[in-house]
């Protein structure tokens, strides 16, 4: 029974260096909160990873908005934690800031670039990301290949910035260093019933690679200041009122 | 900010200077004359000389004709001027910009100087009794233009202090004259009837033009100050420019980066020196084959830091060519900002200023290496058409006054150009039942509007848009709109994509 114990500890330990090793340093300072509620558990050590890639991959132009939506979530979290603005870096940008207000964000605080070639905003990628001065940094492009996620990687276990890379093009992404990859896609929004128009926005948020996490799949609701998580059967039992009513 | 112009007028220049020189004639009538077409002119009488109608343009032979005891000394050519600048440079210490207005005046540009001797009517004061106590008779004025600080000191009578946008009212009772026009113009606007300037200041300026030319109506533009009136400072300041010969050429880019740290610790001392801070630094190198080799940089606020500006031009070097060699560098920095020792401690000391001095580094070296105008900030605008709602914002601390509104509906991706779609839609203003978008087909289950947009028009004409948000069968929601009424044929666009 000792021994079992022991054998816990160990491994425990083992667990934590190899942590370490990967790219997650000590716990930072301040551990970085998020207001993803249940979500958290999924994640190493049951924080948000900040300071190091997460990737999100979108098919299609719906789902990018939806996954903008969730990376907006998330780094109104990482700007109002920090004290530097954000850069968000992109080609043939359709964000429109003032839109940005609804996920919580002040417009203002975001500096945007826009370039052409997708050689320009990796370099301006990485130079952002080993800038410790900012919040996050936003890369739009179409693909990452392995050689460049790791110089990103890199970049950030020096200065402990989050980037967020959103990628449009999936189907060419096969292997990055990427500590996280997200897949966000919306759903149908359900209103109560009677109610005529369009409900809050709903996404299936898949985590489909988590290092050291149990990768999952979410349905969750954004209502301007927090989450709210739906299980499966809810969703399908409202989506079948709506069909019935 | 409102400028402030003094002009000075020295009524008898060349005789007080005299004067100065032979204090024994102070009584006395006599008058500086000089050849000119083979007789002597007279070119300035003195006070006593004067009331004897003695006057500047006569000839000296005519002048001894009326008073035989009349003194006449020679001119030498130039002296005016000469004595005009020794005159300017005194004033320097009341502002920085003194330009000579010949043949007998001085104009100060005085915006933001007045305030160190407690208001412009001291500074004023101080200035005439200065130059009064040093023998010579001035009148000067202070007004926003030249045109009217120069027609009040020589022709006006009440005050000498016009307050600002009092131009109008100051000239009005002057007469024609004071507009420093030509002999011929005024005598034929005198021959008009023309004797004070309000009698004509209301009338059409192409009037005017049509009969007097159009010096007339720049003058009084000038003097209204509707027409800008440069000026040339007799100390014009020093372009901020340094330049390094080499006895050897220089073809690597180790020499290259020696050269420039060198001009560049030069410049940033100066900059150092003089409080200002650069936005814009060129470095040029001539090259032994008689090529320019230029590269530029710029930066997103004031600095002199040599490190920095290093690193910026570092990114750059690899683009100079040295061919057979460089054998001179110069560095200019045609635009800078003031930047205070108070300021820049600033912002290195305290935390959150020390990370903005470290952003802006960043987008320094992003805005060399991809081009400024890349990078955007966007602040709310006072506009109601979806895609104006926003304007860019040109400085990163810039504050927005306005707030960010969400009362409304806004997608968080529209597109830069709505895009046509087919639609069957039931009339009059239901929304669509399904809509065809890049060749798929979307069934509309949940829509919400319309949200009508009128056109801003007073800027531009068109048809309002009726927006409406749609959720379709799969759960993606759109922002699509009604270009103009139903019934009139209209068309469908997709303009964004909401989360």
């Amino acid at each position: 029974m000792e021994r079992a114990e022991n054998k816990i500890e160990i491994i425990e330990r083992l667990k934590q260096q190899i942590l370490s090793m990967q790219g997650f340093k000590a716990p930072i300072a301040q551990p970085i909160s998020t207001n993803l509620g249940s979500m958290e558990s999924a994640f190493p050590n049951q924080i948000f990873p900040g300071g190091v890639i997460h990737e999100f991959l979108s098919p299609d132009a719906e789902s990018a908005a939806a996954t903008s939506g969730f990376m907006a979530v998330l780094l109104s979290q990482l700007i109002g934690q920090g004290t530097g603005p954000c850069l968000w870096i992109g080609s043939k940008r359709t964000l429109f800031p003032p839109a940005l207000a609804f996920f919580g964000i002040q417009p203002d605080r975001i500096i945007f670039i826009d370039l052409k070639m997708d050689k320009d905003i990796l370099w301006t990628v990485e130079e952002a990301l080993k800038c410790d001065a900012l919040s996050a940094v936003v890369g739009e492009i179409s693909e990452i290949s392995f050689s460049e996620s790791r110089r990103l990687q890199l970049a950030v276990e020096q200065s402990r910035v989050t980037g967020f890379m959103h990628c449009f093009n999936p189907d060419k992404i096969r292997n990055t260093t990427s500590v996280a990859r997200w897949k966000i896609s919306p759903i149908a929004s359900v209103l109560e019933e009677g109610m005529p128009g369009i409900g809050h926005p709903r996404w299936k948020v898949e985590l489909i690679k988590i290092r050291n996490g149990k990768p999952g799949t979410w349905y969750m609701e954004w209502h301007t200041d927090h989450f709210k998580y739906l299980t499966k059967p809810n969703l399908v039992a409202s989506i079948s009122l709506e069909k019935a009513g | 900010m409102e400028k402030r112009f003094i002009s000075i007028w020295f009524s008898h220049l060349t005789t007080d200077w005299f004067l100065l020189l032979r204090p024994e004639l102070q009584e006395a009538s006599f008058v500086l004359a000089a050849p000119e077409r083979g007789r002597m002119l007279i070119k300035a009488s003195s006070t006593p000389a004067k009331a004897l109608g003695i006057s500047a343009g006569m000839v000296v032979a005519d002048a001894r004709a009326i008073f035989p005891a009349l003194q006449v000394f020679e001119q030498e050519p130039e002296s005016s001027t000469k004595l005009l600048f020794a005159l300017a440079e005194y004033c320097i210490r009341y502002t920085p910009v003194v330009a000579l207005d010949p043949p007998d005046g001085l104009i100060l540009e005085v915006s933001g100087c007045t305030h160190l001797w407690a208001g412009e009517r001291l500074y004023l004061e101080d200035i005439t009794k200065r130059l009064k106590s040093s023998g010579y008779q001035v009148r000067a004025a202070i007004a926003d233009t030249i045109g009217t600080a120069w027609a009040i000191a020589r022709y006006g009578h009440a005050k000498a202090i016009i307050e600002p946008g009092t131009n109008a009212d100051a000239l009005s009772a002057l007469p024609p004259e004071a507009l420093r026009l030509d002999v011929g113009i005024v005598e034929s606007m005198h021959k008009m009837g023309f004797y004070q300037i309000k009698s004509f200041m209301t009338m059409p300026r192409s009037v005017l033009r049509r009969r007097f030319g159009q010096l007339l109506p720049d003058r009084l533009a000038q003097a209204m100050g509707e027409l800008h009136e440069p000026i040339q400072s007799i100390k014009p300041t020093e372009p901020y420019q340094e330049r390094l010969p080499c006895l050897e050429p220089i073809r690597t880019a180790t020499g290259i980066e020696i050269a420039l740290k060198r001009l560049l610790e030069a410049l940033c001392r100066r900059l150092l020196k003089e409080g200002k801070g650069l936005r814009k630094a060129v470095l040029k190198g001539y090259r032994m084959d008689g090529n320019l080799q230029k590269v530029e940089i710029g930066t997103n606020y004031p600095t002199r830091s040599v490190a920095h500006l290093l690193k910026l031009f570092g990114l750059k070097i690899s683009s100079i060519r040295p061919g057979l060699g460089i054998e001179l560098f110069l560095l200019e920095a045609p635009v800078v900002e003031v930047l205070s020792l108070e300021q820049e401690t600033l912002w290195n000391l305290s935390q959150g200023s020390e990370n903005t001095t470290v952003v802006m580094n960043l987008l320094d070296r992003i805005g060399v290496r991809t081009g400024i105008s890349s990078i955007h900030r966007y602040l709310p605008a006072e506009r109601h058409w979806p895609e104006h709602t926003i304007k860019l914002s040109g400085a990163l601390k810039e504050k927005h006054i306005l707030p960010w509104r969400t009362d409304l509906p806004r997608p968080l991706h529209l597109l830069t150009r709505p895009e046509l779609i087919e639609v069957t839609a039931p009339i009059p203003d239901y929304p669509p039942m399904l809509f065809r978008y890049k060749g798929k087909v979307h069934k509309v289950s949940k829509a919400e509007g319309p949200e009508r947009i009128e056109q801003e028009w007073w800027l531009q004409k068109g048809n309002h848009r009726d927006y409406y948000c749609i959720e379709d069968e799969n759960g993606a929601r759109y922002w699509l709109f009604r270009l103009g009424h139903y019934d009139k044929d209209p068309q469908w666009f997709i303009h964004g994509f909401f989360a």
